[in-house]
């Protein structure tokens, strides 16, 4: 268990965390298979879409039952260890707890509301218990970003790829230069 | 309707002449022997003369259009120092492409437009050329011209009380640039893709002029294109180098959206909220957000029926 390193990894690994491996055994979610296009003639039949890399992990951080072994006090508090993530923690109403969505008893996991685990590979159907209208709309490409083939493989994000779950407001960015003015061009 | 497809001014030809206009032929053929005159004495431009007396795109044969491509492969390829292709994709069978825009995501960052410029071989500088250009709106004004700009440069985007909204070739279903193109230099394929043929247009810049969005740029210097920086997977219509003179825009990526493949802008873009897909597949991403979302298309009032769709996801 080493303490320091967790500390530093903290922000990072909530968001890494729900990525782990690739294509998750038990099938990405049925939706976006179906959105691959069923294009008439030549295109491409129902290829097996594939999750894309989460957010790395930083090392040593993962798995959390390396330190949470055994389920915790539930009661929500002020934390000593975790209390740089608790401190970023903006999402929903303030009484918002880390046990909400991690599993007390398998840390390694998530859990639905009615106490289902779930690994992180399939936190969006965490996030599509309270964010239905997205998870529907994400479920056939409407929300959300997929890359590779219009018509057939095509790699798609989770939630967590583009929204820190702790934080989840899209950040503002830095825009890239404006075009040059026509009288600046000197023709 | 054939008021749709001719304008008056082109009508005036000699009858039989077909959609191109005879002037040019006539010059092309004057031009020519001039150019034999040259090879007697002395100069060497077969070349030339080879493309001054070649025809339209539509009436070459395979294998004219093959030795054609080959040859642009071994200039490009010399000039840029690496393997260049120049392919001449077809519209896929079945697919008609749909793009949608998201304006309640887009965010302004305008990684859409370096994007496109890297994948299609715009010019960098002098004269710099975009395909797309982002329009910086007031949420109060709502979708309106009068308050816009492009040139917002703000440390970060989005800015409060504004939202963005990109505009690049709407692939129009009537597109006002190919009717008025007086040498047929460009015009509306099966798929839905408005193209150009940079070796046919004459520079006239009538569809620049035509087109309501502003999507067309002019070449008005020699393209300044790094060769470090050339995507040598290029298409005779779509992202290959382009002469001085001759009008370009953004062509759905055909180089890549005819091949399977999502086009650059959506594929960098930050927040998703650009999707691409084939309108005849109700299954597609684009079927799905007009299903579901409110849509509209820029400047409808003119009827120019875009295959470009602003949609509100939220």
């Amino acid at each position: 268990m080493n303490i320091p390193s967790w500390r530093a990894v903290l922000p990072l690994a909530a968001a890494a965390i729900l990525a782990a491996p690739l294509a998750a055994p038990g099938g990405p979610p049925a939706a976006p298979a179906k959105a691959t296009a069923k294009a008439p003639a030549a295109t491409a039949p129902a290829a097996q879409d594939i999750q894309a890399e989460p957010p790395p992990f930083t090392e040593g951080i993962f798995p959390c039952s390396q330190c949470h072994d055994k389920a915790g006090d539930p009661t929500p508090r002020q934390l000593a260890f975790h209390d740089d993530l608790q401190a970023e923690l903006h999402h929903g109403p303030p009484t918002r707890w880390c046990l909400d969505c991690h599993d007390n008893a398998k840390r390694d996991f998530l859990h639905l509301i009615n106490g289902k685990q779930i690994p992180f590979t399939e936190s969006y159907e965490l996030c599509g218990q309270c964010h239905g209208d997205k998870f529907r709309d994400w479920k056939v490409g409407v929300h959300g970003k997929r890359v590779g083939m219009w018509n057939g493989k095509k790699t798609y994000f989770l939630c967590v790829n583009c929204h820190n779950p702790h934080n989840p407001r899209f950040k503002a960015l830095k825009p890239e230069p404006p075009p040059i003015p026509p009288q600046e061009q000197g023709r | 309707m054939s008021d749709r497809n001719r304008l008056p001014v082109i009508q005036e030809g000699p009858a039989g002449c077909g959609a191109e206009s005879p002037s040019r032929r006539d010059f092309l053929r004057t031009a020519a022997a001039g150019a034999v005159i040259a090879a007697v004495s002395g100069c060497k431009p077969d070349a030339v003369v080879e493309e001054l007396q070649r025809r339209h795109l539509s009436e070459l044969s395979k294998d004219q259009l093959q030795a054609m491509l080959g040859k642009l492969e071994k200039k490009w390829s010399a000039q840029f120092g690496k393997p260049v292709t120049v392919g001449a994709r077809q519209p896929i069978p079945g697919v008609n492409f749909g793009y949608g825009l998201d304006l309640s995501r887009c965010i302004g960052c305008r990684r859409c437009v370096y994007a496109c410029v890297k994948e299609n071989n715009q010019s960098r500088k002098n004269p710099q050329i975009q395909w797309i250009r982002v329009l910086q709106m007031e949420k109060d004004h709502g979708v309106s011209l009068e308050h816009a700009t492009p040139y917002y440069n703000p440390e970060k985007v989005p800015e409060p009380g504004h939202f963005y909204m990109p505009v690049q070739c709407q692939q129009c279903r009537h597109p006002p640039c190919t009717k008025v193109c007086p040498v047929k230099a460009t015009w509306k394929t099966e798929d839905g893709i408005v193209v150009i043929d940079y070796d046919w247009c004459i520079g006239c810049r009538c569809c620049t002029a035509a087109c309501p969005y502003g999507a067309r740029k002019f070449n008005w210097a020699e393209p300044n294109l790094p060769a470090a920086e050339m995507n040598p997977v290029t298409d005779y219509l779509g992202n290959r180098p382009r002469p001085m003179g001759v009008v370009e825009k953004c062509t759905f990526c055909l180089q890549r959206s005819r091949e399977g493949r999502y086009p650059a802008c959506v594929e960098i873009c930050p927040v998703g909220a650009r999707k691409f897909g084939n309108l005849l597949d109700p299954e597609s991403e684009i079927r799905q957000v007009m299903d579901r979302k409110r849509v509209f298309v820029f400047k409808e009032e003119l009827a120019t029926e875009p295959q470009f769709y602003y949609f509100y996801a939220t």
